[in-house]
């Protein structure tokens, strides 16, 4: 090979004056500090790739390939294509449980909502004295085990002695069988919901009403506009992100609603009739009492793709409704 | 939204003095405060309440509001139900510290990389973080369940421990905190002067991004502490238990003890109540950092 080189000397022309010089490498990240040897990030970054792809993206992947295997957990492993799928579509546990979902969804995700940018509304008020109080006690729901308050919000909501139902009671009304009924128990859980990600999602409101710069309120309110007009015109479609944001995150959660009903009913049936079973609670109850793990799969995947088509209807009706207000 | 949220991190949050002058604090505020304030509170209040005065008193109408006096003898009788919990809180703290240790580490030296390293196949690395963040963690669990009986982990503390080592979540809020703070003349300055990217990151980064690093680890080892259907799976002997698969089982092996449950529940929940006040602030200022704004 040494042959052929000869003769080709390689002179290196003196940079011309006229030509920027070209960078050396590419630039991937603009962002980056030039100077600092770029190599090391394939090391910085293989511990994160290599565990997650062993241990999130590997079992994933898995369980896309079993959900078209009759697969149980004693051993069976039968190649049967699609048939999980046409089974799930003809199950009316599935369309229970996804109609209880969205169900659940809704009740907790609307009030949720209100409350939560209500509340950022008032902590953003300058004027509010203890607000870090206020803001570090607005967190305390959100840090607490999802299992301890399932317990003391069944008590809570328990038919005969909960204190809902002595509330209820003391209006004159009947006690509500809150576990039993299909809405009540619905209602039950999204209140967990609600207690839980209010908080949050309020310190999440308050930050973004946080950077909204002031001149814009003072040219509202040199425009005449109150308190409330400023709310309106101001401060809500100045969060639209941030709206777009919580709903997409609260989906998510959302639809993978499975412990506060697991505990509330104590099993992965989600009531005696399935009145409150939800689609990750089906899973469960597919892949760990049933044991049927590529039924469990097809589940698995079913929930992905309706997390991501209600995402992207979320994602639309929000930006129509704030972006075009303007 | 990703975008938004790369982009507008690093805004800086304006002054409160510069805040209008003629917005007032109705009293209608404090009072939706106040309710708030109650209703956050009145759960932890209401588990002391039925663990300190018995099933029978709160079994009444109108129930007792006030504590009783058996409080310790709930807590006897969550002892005599399992003698391990004392060992199930061990576990869960010893499982939280790694977890949120391992976590930091991981995700500050990728969300480093990612913030500050010029190297190939970084935006695709970038964008494949941030859509394995939407998928539903539920979806791999079977798989992972056999992957952990492949490697003779069911049943330990190692079952909880692996997977949860990184995190996508925790290297893109790195990455976002480190871009954020961490300014480029600094790294330029120090490579300047010699050092080199692992110096770098050590002299400069870590000192910088500590208080969020911090921050990170909190969330890391709530998550862990509270983490609740995984234990359970993978968990059998009263010895490997985590706080909440011990409070599920006082659960499940009584009919219902409402007093022995939040005794549990009460005693599961405290030490995160007694953390909470020392570094509650600090996770308010995380969380509100984290935000997308605009």
């Amino acid at each position: 090979m040494s042959q052929t080189t000869v003769g080709k000397a390689r002179v290196s022309k003196p940079p011309s004056p006229w030509k920027p010089v070209k960078p050396q490498r590419k630039v991937n990240n603009i962002n980056a500090v030039p100077s600092l040897n770029g190599r090391w990030g394939y090391l910085f970054t293989a511990p994160f790739f290599v565990m997650f792809l062993i241990f999130g993206l590997a079992p994933i992947l898995y369980s896309v390939y079993i959900a078209f295997f009759n697969w149980d957990a004693l051993g069976t492993q039968e190649f049967i294509g699609l048939a999980n799928f046409d089974e799930l579509f003809i199950d009316t546990r599935f369309w229970n449980a996804l109609v209880n979902t969205l169900d659940i969804w809704l009740l907790s995700t609307i009030p949720m909502l209100i409350f939560s940018i209500g509340l950022a509304a008032i902590l953003h008020n300058p004027a509010l004295r203890g607000s870090t109080f206020f803001r570090t006690i607005l967190l305390v729901p959100n840090i607490t085990s999802v299992l301890a308050i399932a317990i003391v919000f069944g008590q809570l909501f328990g038919r005969d002695f909960g204190m809902v139902n002595i509330i209820v009671g003391a209006f004159g009304f009947e006690h509500i069988d809150f576990v039993q009924g299909t809405t009540s128990s619905h209602v039950a859980i999204a209140s967990m919901i609600v207690w839980r990600w209010t908080g949050y999602n309020a310190l999440i409101f308050l930050a973004a009403m946080l950077a909204i710069p002031n001149e814009l309120y003072e040219s509202a309110s040199l425009d005449g506009a109150g308190k409330f007009k400023q709310f309106i015109y101001v401060t809500l479609p100045s969060l639209r992100n941030t709206i777009t944001f919580v709903l997409i995150v609260g989906t998510i959660g959302g639809l993978q609603v499975f412990a506060e009903p697991l505990i509330l009913g104590g099993s992965f049936n989600g009531g005696d009739s399935g009145q409150f079973s939800t689609l990750t609670l089906f899973l469960f109850e597919q892949a760990f009492v049933a044991y049927k793990w590529g039924y469990a799969a097809a589940i698995g995947i079913m929930i992905t793709v309706i997390v991501a088509i209600v995402s992207v209807i979320n994602f639309f009706i929000t930006r129509k409704l704030s972006g075009d207000g303007k | 939204m990703s975008q938004a949220a790369v982009k507008e991190q690093t805004l800086p949050r304006p002054p409160r003095n510069k805040t209008p002058r003629w917005q007032k604090m109705g009293i209608t505020g404090y009072i939706a405060l106040g309710i708030v304030t109650f209703l956050s509170i009145f759960p932890f209040y209401w588990m002391f309440i039925v663990a300190s005065n018995g099933t029978d008193e709160i079994s009444k109408i109108p129930p007792t509001l006030v504590p009783g006096p058996r409080f310790f003898t709930v807590v006897n009788n969550v002892y005599e139900a399992l003698p391990q919990f004392n060992q199930a809180l061990l576990n869960t703290v010893y499982v939280g510290t790694v977890v949120a240790l391992a976590q930091v580490f991981f995700s500050a030296i990728a969300g480093f990389a990612f913030a500050k390293l010029n190297f190939r196949g970084q935006k695709f690395m970038v964008l494949f973080v941030i859509l394995t963040m939407m998928l539903p963690s539920q979806l791999g669990i079977i798989p992972l369940f056999m992957i952990m009986g492949n490697l003779g982990l069911i049943d330990s503390l190692g079952a909880l421990i692996i997977p949860a080592l990184v995190t996508a979540f925790g290297v893109f809020w790195m990455r976002q905190v480190i871009d954020a703070q961490v300014p480029n003349e600094l790294l330029e300055a120090a490579s300047i002067d010699g050092a080199g990217v692992f110096r770098a990151y050590w002299s400069i980064v870590v000192p910088i991004i500590s208080q969020s690093a911090f921050v990170l680890g909190l969330f890391s080892f709530l998550a862990t502490w509270n983490d609740f259907l995984w234990p359970l799976l993978v968990l059998n002997t009263p010895e490997n238990f985590t706080a909440q698969v011990a409070v599920n089982q006082l659960k499940s092996s009584y009919a219902i003890d409402y007093a022995l449950n939040m005794g549990g529940a009460f005693l599961s929940t405290a030490p995160l109540l007694v953390l909470f006040i020392f570094v509650g602030r600090r996770l308010v200022r995380g969380v509100m950092d984290g935000a997308v704004k605009g």
